[in-house]
């Protein structure tokens, strides 16, 4: 643990002894996890094993009670008055998508930059048209999000978050929502992403993705990390009987 | 209601359905015996003297006049839905006509009094309206969101406000307010109590609409907007505001609707608005009934004007989500 504050490249993130409650349930136990930048991190485990609540706490959507969580060095907590700042680096992408349904796709990626960094109109038009072609739908910038289909849409809340220029992007099961054909048109756009170089911690089941781009992958149940390691040692050498099943149950 | 593709058959056009209607109509105008009415007169040829007709004048009368309902409902039956609707409406409106000329009234005593009416009452509801709900809007905005913030005395304060005052009758607040406001040491006139009573009042009920609005929002547009770094004021400014207006008309034009009727409370007050000169106007010449109706006809067609106002402001929103 000590080890890793003195070597000279500090962690994006960092938790440190992370445990939540909600209510009388412990939904995240004792969550220790460093995340450097540019790494890809893919998180999976059952369902209700925490996995939403950890990323979510990672921009406090959600509250953590007890431990130490830092983002880009600032440390999350409840009287901080920055948290804007921070939640301005990190983008998120959810399973729902969120997009804002009364503004065009390109006034859905022009709003972030444009009334929260303050960059003027143009420019943040120029941005968002550029990353409209980066997910490939340049073509639907003048839409509402409801014309869209269920993939198309997914991407421009990609390019929505990346008008922000975050230097983290989080992702919680991106792909769930989406019909089986409209899925590897967001995994691929994630691919792009990923060798770009972005930062990216990745809450999703799809495991060829996570093969081709992880660089560990994290694996809970009950709110714990149970096992963390190489995309090849989890696949090939699982050490938990927990992942060993879950393994088991999803390529199957 | 969502319309099918497959059509029933119309029940006036099922022969059963057609029979049975007639007894009944025959029935109710033969009970309701309209002999002595414009009808006898009409029918004089065939009853002789409507008064003396006895049971055959009352039979012809009824029968006469069920014949003419039922074709006239078979007739409506065969038009397009648009043409049905405007008969009927305009049939209806002749029937409120009828009852209207039935008060004997005095048509010239009307036009010597229109152009008050109008130019001193139409004017005066509709500028105590217009204020109320320029302010009951503002209130409502503040009022909703102050319930939904956690600040304590924010919520204290919105939830006492709308408890109290969509507690009281309407007449009461106006006479609390002109007379106990005096008591506080605020001299106020009569229109600005009155649009203080219908502000307070009818802000009270907007809140709650405007909160229910609010709070329809999916929990999602708050986390996407938390999540690209927006503070609450801009996310309630920009997005979630927007999305609740197409939520919030339709029962908001309701309150205006109602709020332009109950600006006749005031007149209590003594403030010439429609209601109050169509009270005494009337009065020293006992031609009440002139002025009760030309002051519902006002009221009337403002209404149908806030309609088509509310009817296009939905149309509006419902194209652009
Ligand atoms: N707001 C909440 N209040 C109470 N309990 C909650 C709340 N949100 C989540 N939980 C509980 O916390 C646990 C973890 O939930 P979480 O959503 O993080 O699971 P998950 O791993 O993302 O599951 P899934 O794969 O179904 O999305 C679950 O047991 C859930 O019931
Ligand atoms: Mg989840």
């Amino acid at each position: 643990m000590m080890s890793s504050e003195i070597t000279n490249q500090n962690p994006v993130i960092s938790l440190k002894g992370v445990n939540k409650w909600y209510g009388d349930f412990q939904a995240l136990k004792d969550i220790n996890l460093e995340i450097n930048a540019k790494e890809k991190i893919v998180i999976c485990g059952p369902s209700g094993s925490g996995k939403s609540t950890l990323i979510r706490c990672l921009n406090r959507l959600e509250a953590h009670q007890d431990g130490q969580i830092h983002v880009t060095g600032i440390e999350l907590h409840e009287t901080m008055k920055d948290i804007d700042i921070v939640r301005q680096d990190i983008g998120m992408v959810f399973q729902g998508f969120n997009l804002f349904p009364h503004l065009t796709v390109l006034e859905n990626c022009m709003a972030g930059p444009n009334w929260v960094r303050g960059i003027d109109e143009s420019e943040a038009k120029e941005r968002a048209m550029s990353l409209l072609k980066q997910v490939k739908i340049p073509e639907q910038a003048d839409k509402y999000p409801e014309q869209l289909s269920g993939g198309q849409q997914q991407r421009v809340a990609i390019a929505r978050s990346l008008c922000m220029q975050p230097k983290v992007m989080l992702f919680d099961e991106p792909t769930s929502a989406l019909d089986p054909e409209m899925v590897s048109e967001v995994l691929d756009t994630m691919v792009e992403l990923a060798k770009s170089g972005m930062t990216m911690i990745c809450v999703t089941h799809e495991m060829g993705f996570a093969k081709q781009v992880a660089d560990r992958i994290i694996f809970m149940d009950e709110g714990e990390i149970v096992e963390e390691n190489t995309p090849e040692e989890f696949f090939n050498n699982p050490q938990n009987v927990r992942t060993k099943t879950f393994l088991d149950q999803i390529l199957s | 209601m969502f319309v099918d593709t497959v059509v029933e058959d119309k029940a006036l056009h099922k022969p059963a359905f057609l029979i049975g209607l007639s007894v009944a109509v025959l029935a109710f105008f033969f009970a309701f015996n309209f002999t002595n009415t414009i009808f006898g007169e009409f029918l004089s040829p065939v009853i002789g003297n409507p008064e003396e007709s006895g049971l055959f004048g009352r039979f012809v009368v009824s029968f006469v006049l069920s014949v003419i309902f039922v074709l006239n409902l078979l007739a409506i039956s065969f038009a397009r839905l648009k043409i049905q609707i405007l008969i009927v409406w305009f049939e209806l409106f002749l029937l409120f006509l009828a009852f209207a000329y039935s008060f004997d009234l005095k048509l010239s005593f009307i036009q010597s009094r229109i152009g008050l009416m109008i130019s001193k009452g139409l004017f005066t509801t509709i500028y105590i309206s217009a204020v109320s709900i320029v302010i009951a809007t503002a209130i409502a905005i503040v009022g909703a969101i102050a319930k939904l913030s956690n600040n304590g005395f924010a919520y204290a304060i919105a939830s006492f406000y709308t408890s109290l005052f969509r507690g009281l009758p309407l007449l009461l607040q106006v006479y609390l307010i002109y007379k106990g406001l005096p008591q506080l040491g605020f001299m106020v006139d009569a229109i600005p109590s009155g649009i203080a009573a219908l502000s307070l009042c009818y802000g009270a009920y907007m809140t709650e609409i405007f909160r229910a609005g609010i709070q329809s929002i999916p929990k999602g547009q708050w986390e996407a907007s938390r999540a690209l770094g927006f503070k609450s004021g801009l996310i309630l400014r920009k997005i979630i505001l927007p999305q609740s207006i197409p939520i919030i008309v339709p029962p908001t034009g309701n309150q205006f609707i109602a709020m332009l009727k109950d600006s006749s409370l005031v007149s209590v007050l003594g403030i010439w608005e429609l209601m109050y000169l169509a009270k005494t106007l009337g009065q020293r010449d006992f031609r009440h009934m002139e002025m009760l109706l030309t002051a519902a006809m006002i009221y009337w067609g403002l209404t149908i004007i806030l309609e088509m106002i509310q009817a296009r402001i939905e149309r509006k929103y419902q194209q652009k989500t």
